[in-house]
């Protein structure tokens, strides 16, 4: 390694072939990320452990000295802290579980760790989020606001908003997120970074903290398709004993394809038209008034890239686009009242100090360590649930979801892959948006629909707005792809980011 | 319809909350706001529509499974009781129930 040579630039797959080159250690590689997180000044981490992390990457470099070579080992990353971990804390961000340290490992952290079976990847430590991943910009975490380092004074997206500061940041080459309603989508957007929620059921939600069960779901989050590709070919996978709603499908090599596909494109042979017979499908309800113009600009500008690459674009129709934010807020709110439940001071989580019998104790327990947001939402999910309410709330918007799900199936019909902004602005100045918490929830327009049908999407970065509002953010062009279809939908963002650089931009100044 | 300061402590109590009097205030305007926004669905035809609970239920292929009704888990009392607040010769402590 010499001297200079930076190794935060490198991709996850550059990263993995010096390591299994044996030109630089894990342990090497861990001291430097190591290094940078110890400085960070985005709010990234809620939880740091060099000791743990050497003793991994220790670890990585005995398993590469035995001759392993697996496409992972050795390389560093860090899990939102909705993943439950035996050696870091686990919070969710939430006061609720502020000395929580869970007696067993999520399911992904097993499969992308150092363990036996695991991928090789050492962990260097928790990242922030909002409070059990409710919020759409890290201001609901109960620690800290996580920054965007594109530019300080801003949100980095949220939920997973540690996890899209530190990628974009550079502080890690990858991390784990989670995706409810938009919570890797957005804040991937948002960051300038790359990230993918898979179908759901695709990652066992196993070791996941639930908010809202039938639409949570973990996915990867780096710079660049073909490192999202490497970490979700280890993060998926059946995990049928511990996770009833996991898809019991093959566990696929969604990477494979990326590299060959790269070394197609350097050849005298090169394509000229690698995605010639895509059909993307542009729905109209994505492009209209409430989406600013610097979003829209980018977008298009992507959208005509694609075209050059040789994919036609046509119009479909999501008639009930703008019925998914209702019913996105009455279903996920019902289910995280449900799933926070358990959390009533005896078993783990606060407990108050004063009360005066068993039901007040669970009263003061729960109303101190939730904040406001899980609050609300309780409340919600609470209400909609209620005797009287059921039908007209909770088993209206199941219906209405059931409808989104099939105009979903009509529009792929005319095309393959659909494609829009995966959020109507750019990250908004923290704080800004604080005072009307419901006027929040139509910022999800554009990622809520495919959450609730359950379908895969992306967010590929596509440029930056250029109007003095927008303060040279980036922005994010969301790919949603048909049930099962992340490996296409991986191949067309490689596509796009082989012709492009916007996944190389970085944030500049000291973070 | 608009919900009122009773309907708040009625569900506050149901959830297992304690809302300070300017708590009740404000979530009180927060969900009358967010029930005019849910009210929009009440414009959409859903007759002979069925709920869909779970995205996997449209997966017609992926049928979701029930296990064996047998442990699987090795036992960690000690592992799970870390973390709790009040634990006594590997019980968990709350306050007394019956007088």
């Amino acid at each position: 390694m010499s001297a200079n040579f930076d190794l935060h630039d490198l991709s996850v797959f550059d990263l993995a072939a010096r390591l299994a080159g044996g030109q630089v250690s894990s342990v090497e590689v861990t001291q430097h990320f190591l290094k940078r997180v110890k400085n960070e000044q985005l709010g990234a981490f809620l939880a740091v452990d060099a000791d743990v992390s050497l003793a991994q990457a220790k670890a990585a470099d005995v398993r590469l000295a035995a001759g392993e070579r697996t496409p992972l080992l050795g390389v560093p990353l860090a899990h939102k802290d909705v993943f439950v971990t035996r050696d870091f804390p686990t919070t969710a961000g939430s006061k609720m579980l502020e000395n929580y340290r869970s007696p067993f490992d999520a399911t992904v952290v097993n499969k992308l760790g150092i363990g036996p079976g695991g991928a090789g990847m050492v962990t260097l430590g928790k990242l922030n989020c909002d409070e059990f991943a409710m919020g759409s910009g890290n201001e609901n975490s109960a620690y800290l606001p996580a920054k965007n380092p594109w530019d300080l004074s801003r949100i980095p997206g949220g939920s997973s908003g540690g996890s899209a500061a530190a990628v974009a940041a550079r502080l890690i080459p990858a991390a784990t997120g989670t995706d409810t309603g938009g919570s890797i989508r957005q804040p991937a957007s948002l960051t300038g970074i790359t990230g993918i929620k898979p179908t759901y059921g695709r990652c066992s939600r196993y070791g996941m903290v639930a908010f809202a069960s039938s639409l949570d779901q973990a996915g990867p989050m780096a710079r660049s398709a073909l490192d999202c590709a490497l970490l979700l070919s280890a993060m998926a996978g059946p995990d049928l004993d511990r996770d009833s709603t996991s898809l019991d499908l093959p566990v696929i090599d969604y990477a494979t394809d990326l590299i060959a596909a790269y070394a197609r494109n350097q050849g005298a042979a090169a394509p000229k038209y690698p995605l010639k017979g895509l059909k993307i499908g542009l729905p109209r309800q994505f492009f209209g008034a409430g989406c600013a113009a610097d979003v829209l600009q980018a977008v298009r500008a992507a959208l005509a890239e694609y075209e050059k690459l040789g994919a036609t674009l046509v119009d479909v129709d999501l008639p009930l686009t703008e019925l998914s934010i209702p019913v996105y807020y009455v279903i996920a709110p019902a289910e995280a009242s449900s799933n926070l439940s358990r959390f009533d001071g005896v078993r783990y989580g606060h407990r108050a100090a004063n009360y005066t019998d068993l039901n007040d104790m669970y009263k003061k327990s729960r109303s101190e360590g939730f904040g406001d947001e899980a609050t609300r939402r309780i409340m919600i999910g609470t209400y909609v649930l209620s005797h009287g309410y059921y039908d007209a709330y909770y088993l209206k918007a199941q219906k209405i979801r059931r409808l989104i799900a099939q105009d979903f199936q009509k529009a792929f019909t005319q095309c393959d892959i659909i494609a829009g902004p995966v959020s109507p602005t750019v990250a908004w100045k923290i704080g800004e948006n604080k005072a009307d918490p419901v006027a929040n929830y139509l910022a999800d327009i554009y990622t809520l629909s495919s959450s609730l049908a359950g379908l895969p999407g992306m967010s590929v970065p596509a440029g930056f707005a250029t109007s003095p509002a927008g303060g040279g953010m980036p922005v994010g062009l969301q790919l949603i792809g048909n049930y099962f279809k992340e490996a296409q939908l991986l191949g067309a963002a490689h596509d796009f980011q082989m012709a492009t650089d916007w996944h190389m931009r970085q944030p500049g100044g000291s973070v | 319809m608009a919900l009122t300061p009773h309907d708040i402590a009625r569900v506050a109590s149901l959830a297992r909350l304690e809302l300070r009097p300017d708590e009740t205030e404000r979530v009180l305007g927060q969900l009358n706001g967010f029930f005019t926004l849910v009210a929009q669905m009440e414009a959409v035809n859903t007759d002979g529509v069925e709920p869909l609970a779970h995205p996997a239920a449209i997966l017609g292929s992926v049928a979701l499974r029930l296990r064996d009704d047998i442990a699987s888990e090795p036992n960690q009392r000690e592992a799970s009781q870390r973390s709790a607040p009040a634990v006594e010769r590997g019980l968990f402590l709350v306050p007394k129930v019956i007088e």
